[in-house]
């Protein structure tokens, strides 16, 4: 599949077809095999200190979440139901206002019932990030698979 | 002082903590608040459409858990502790136990361990029925005014 083709695809199961991602306005910038890359605009509605202009966790939190379920789906072979069991998130420095945050998740490790994934949100340099992430996906769980699966190999 | 601080200092005085979400965008968009009407300190995240993650089953964004677990912590340290600063969390790290249902979720947060810097707060969230979590959370936050430190709220 085309790298647009693929990217448009996942715009429309990982935010478009999401309500609360699609709230946040996540974009999905890069989607590969065990990878995925998401980016969320500042907005006022999203800060947590008025004073500083500052975002707040909670946007952060839900976009690293979303960002890490999405490189999961990069790796399945069919399209299975997953949800997230545990996600850890380090805050290292503050977002600066008015700049876009971009998260970067990379699906390391994929078992018959567990994924694990890192992630790290930033301003465009990943070195010099914002937060970082470790989150754990049960998979196989009930409901009905919401995402597609990756069949291109890298 | 911070205009949070200004409203903890008037929604003492008023005791009403439903007062603190109105200093923070975030809170209002999210549509979480604060409670004491039982004598207990509660947050709760009213049930609107944006919060779904999952629309097939349905059920609510582990995300926006994870956020109103973090908002029930600030809370919690605003109000029952004597903090002079608004808390600057470090980490956080969230458990998800049930899928949440599209209905209100409430959550109660209490310190494990307060340092003289740190403090690990532990916060619990369920909806209807309280023995049923449907997520917790650990979460460090600096509690001491530190010009590097990591964001506020």
């Amino acid at each position: 599949m085309e790298k647009d083709a693929r990217i448009a695809l996942f715009q429309q199961w990982f935010s478009d077809n999401i309500p609360h991602n699609k709230a946040l306005g996540l974009k999905v910038i890069g989607a590969s095999r065990g990878f995925a890359s998401m980016q969320l605009e500042w907005r006022e509605e999203l800060v947590g200190n008025p004073e500083t202009g500052v975002l707040a966790g909670g946007p952060l939190t839900a976009m690293l979440d979303g960002c890490c379920g999405m490189s999961v789906a990069t790796m399945l072979k069919a399209p299975e139901p997953f949800a997230t069991l545990d996600l850890r998130i380090d805050y290292v420095r503050p977002a600066e206002p008015g700049k876009p945050v971009i998260a970067e998740a990379e699906c390391y490790r994929i078992t018959r019932s567990v994924a694990f994934t890192r992630a790290f949100a930033h301003h465009g340099d990943a070195k010099d990030p914002i937060a970082a992430a470790a989150g754990t996906f049960m998979l196989g769980t009930k409901g009905k698979a919401t995402r597609p699966a990756l069949v291109d190999k890298p | 002082m911070s205009a949070l601080l200004e409203r903890l200092a008037e929604a003492r005085k008023e005791g009403n903590v439903a007062r603190l979400a109105e200093a923070i965008p975030y809170a209002r968009w999210m549509q979480i608040a604060p409670e004491n009407g039982t004598g207990e300190l509660l947050t709760r995240m009213r049930f609107h459409p944006e919060l779904i993650g999952n629309t097939f089953l349905p059920a609510i964004h582990g995300g926006t858990l994870g956020a109103m677990l973090e908002m029930a912590a600030i809370f919690h340290l605003l109000w029952e502790t004597e903090t002079e600063t608004v808390p600057k969390i470090v980490n956080i790290t969230v458990d998800y136990l049930r899928s949440a249902r599209p209905v209100d979720v409430i959550a109660c947060a209490k310190v494990t361990k307060q340092g003289r810097r740190m403090v690990n707060v532990f916060a619990e969230a369920w909806q209807e029925d309280r023995s049923r979590p449907v997520a917790t959370a650990n979460a460090h936050f600096l509690v001491k005014s530190d010009a590097d430190a990591p964001p506020s709220l």
